[in-house]
């Protein structure tokens, strides 16, 4: 726990002295504000509405979460059934690979007209894009197994259920979390295309409505947030991944050790 | 660690609670043991597969029975197929020739009531001693409450009494292919299968697990296949060692060990075992695969 406690104050530490010097670089050269306000202008902006940002704060949050609570569920039963079924691999894998390389950002507009301007579009970019990024880990994890491991199970006359709960899943709970970690990421970058495309909630709109009136300090304020979120999201993933995976090596050396 | 087992009087070392068999341990000193029946009858058994290069011939012409009861070794230099040949009779690789039974079933899939121990422990990092033990019952369907003790006992008699609850990455590499011994024993099977299971450990590790394998075995009585390339190895622990060459895969000489058991390390200094070892070495010469000077 001491070392998790350390790691925090050092990246907030580190976030501390670049504002400082942020603040310092706008006091000595002056740049108008419209282009790059300091800090504390900032800060004052957003002490001027807290309830405003934090509304549109959680909004994103919502997004961002049940886009990414889909993606890793829809994700993982994908994965299990490419691993299981050469029929999925051949179609299902083929197709989501396929799909991958054209900008999915390019997508949003078409969702818009499918599903109006509520939530459940934000929510679907969310998880288009962080889907790719479960299902191409997740896959990649049930598959490395070693063979013996398989061996050991089936000269047991283990069932494959037995052999994908046992030993697949937790084999791949690693790579299933590298995945994750992604993911979180692109469920973020996903709920604020999606806000950009058609919305009038969030911290994505929020950004679009200040940009119209060339409000450069409310826009930053939403730009600070968003980094506060992201970090937030990304390391409550690794949380979960520290807390399911005290026996891999990444984690030994936070594990309560002998 | 045996002693660990309080012994009873009333029962023999054979009926040891901890390894439970169905033949008594007078057997072995019936003279009459090559007589036994065969467990595993292996019959023009022969093993291809295509690969970029042609067609390799894993086995060929692989005529072989194993005995009940008996522990037999398979020895060879790498390449020759007797890691392939223990995969077959496991039922983990299908031959494409010739056939394979066990207790005169032919063979489709592996064989009920039988265990592996492999190179590598394999043991599962996520679990812990006991709970690498214990996944034996949980892949045979059998009640994890109800072995439990008999787990306890395995790990006692091997050594890892006090590491039931420590992660594999805690032990060294000799606990860690016990405990992967005691996995493979915990339900008591009638074939034990062997692939190389000492190969990564040090001289001294290997020397001691091949103590114990050879106690163990002396007083359950299973049918042991063991896959090694250690000659002296080999002798200690077989009634009867088969030898294999390379391209392809095949038998070239099996040989019946008739050192007296219990087998002691001092064993191996004495002439018999010397002229065992001469026998094997001037064999593998003769085909190439020992060169000296």
């Amino acid at each position: 726990m001491r070392s998790t406690l350390h790691e925090i104050a050092s990246v907030l530490g580190v976030i501390a002295a670049a504002m400082v010097l942020w603040e310092i670089g706008v006091w000595i050269l002056k740049p108008p504000p419209i282009i790059l306000p300091a800090p504390s202008v900032i800060f004052a902006e957003f002490l001027q509405a807290p309830s405003y940002f934090l509304r549109q704060t959680a909004y994103t949050i919502y997004t961002t979460l049940a886009g990414f609570g889909l993606a890793a569920v829809l994700g993982l039963v994908l994965a299990i059934g490419i691993v299981h079924s050469r029929l999925l691999e051949k179609t299902v894998y083929t197709l989501l690979v396929a799909l991958n390389s054209v900008p999915k950002v390019a997508l949003a507009p078409l969702f818009v007209i499918w599903m109006g301007t509520g939530i459940e579009p934000k929510i679907a970019i969310a998880l288009m894009l962080a889907l790719f990024s479960v299902v191409i880990d997740a896959v990649l994890g049930l598959r490395s197994v070693d063979p013996d491991m398989l061996n050991l199970a089936r000269i047991s006359r283990a069932s494959q259920f037995a052999i994908l709960r046992k030993i697949r899943l937790p084999n791949a709970l690693p790579s299933i979390f590298a995945g994750l970690k992604v993911a979180i990421s692109f469920a973020l970058v996903g709920a604020i295309v999606g806000e950009f495309v058609a919305g009038s909630e969030g911290l994505g709109f929020a950004i679009l409505t200040a940009q119209g009136q060339f409000d450069t300090p409310r826009v930053f304020v939403c730009l600070l947030l968003l980094g506060l979120l992201g970090t937030v999201l990304f390391y409550l993933v690794e949380g979960a991944e520290r807390i399911s995976l005290p026996w891999h090596v990444s984690q030994r050396g936070h594990a309560s050790g002998h | 660690m045996r002693t660990a087992l309080a012994p009873n009087p009333a029962i023999s070392p054979a009926t040891d609670p901890a390894m439970t068999t169905t033949e008594p341990a007078a057997a072995s000193q019936m003279p009459g043991r090559a007589t036994a029946p065969a467990y595993v009858s292996i019959e023009g058994v022969g093993k291809s597969y295509g690969s970029r290069h042609g067609a390799v011939h894993a086995l060929a012409g692989i005529d072989l029975e194993v005995r009940e009861g008996e522990f037999l070794s398979i020895l060879g230099p790498s390449g020759c197929g007797k890691s392939t040949l223990l995969k077959c009779i496991g039922g983990l690789e299908r031959v494409t020739k010739g056939s394979l039974a066990v207790r005169g079933q032919p063979l489709s899939g592996p064989p009920a009531k039988a265990g592996m121990v492999f190179q590598r422990d394999v043991l599962l990092d996520w679990r812990t001693i006991l709970d690498n033990v214990l996944i034996t019952a949980e892949f045979l369907g059998q009640s994890r409450e109800a072995l439990k003790p008999r787990a306890l006992q395995l790990l006692q008699r091997f050594g890892l009494s006090g590491f039931e609850n420590r992660h594999p990455w805690e032990l060294s590499g000799g606990m860690r292919q016990r405990a992967s011994i005691c996995r493979a024993l915990l339900c008591d099977p009638e074939l034990l299968l062997m692939d190389e299971p000492f190969g990564a450990l040090d001289a001294m590790t290997r020397d001691d697990l091949n103590l114990e394998l050879a106690r163990i075995w002396q007083d359950t009585r299973k049918t042991v296949v063991f896959v090694t390339h250690g000659i002296a190895e080999a002798i200690f622990l077989s009634d009867r060692v088969v030898m294999m060459d390379r391209n392809p895969g095949r038998i070239v000489e099996v040989m019946e060990i008739d050192l007296p058991r219990p087998r002691t390390l001092a064993m191996r200094e004495t002439p018999e075992f010397g002229r065992y070892v001469a026998h094997i070495r001037h064999l593998f010469a003769g085909l190439g695969i020992l060169k000296e000077g």
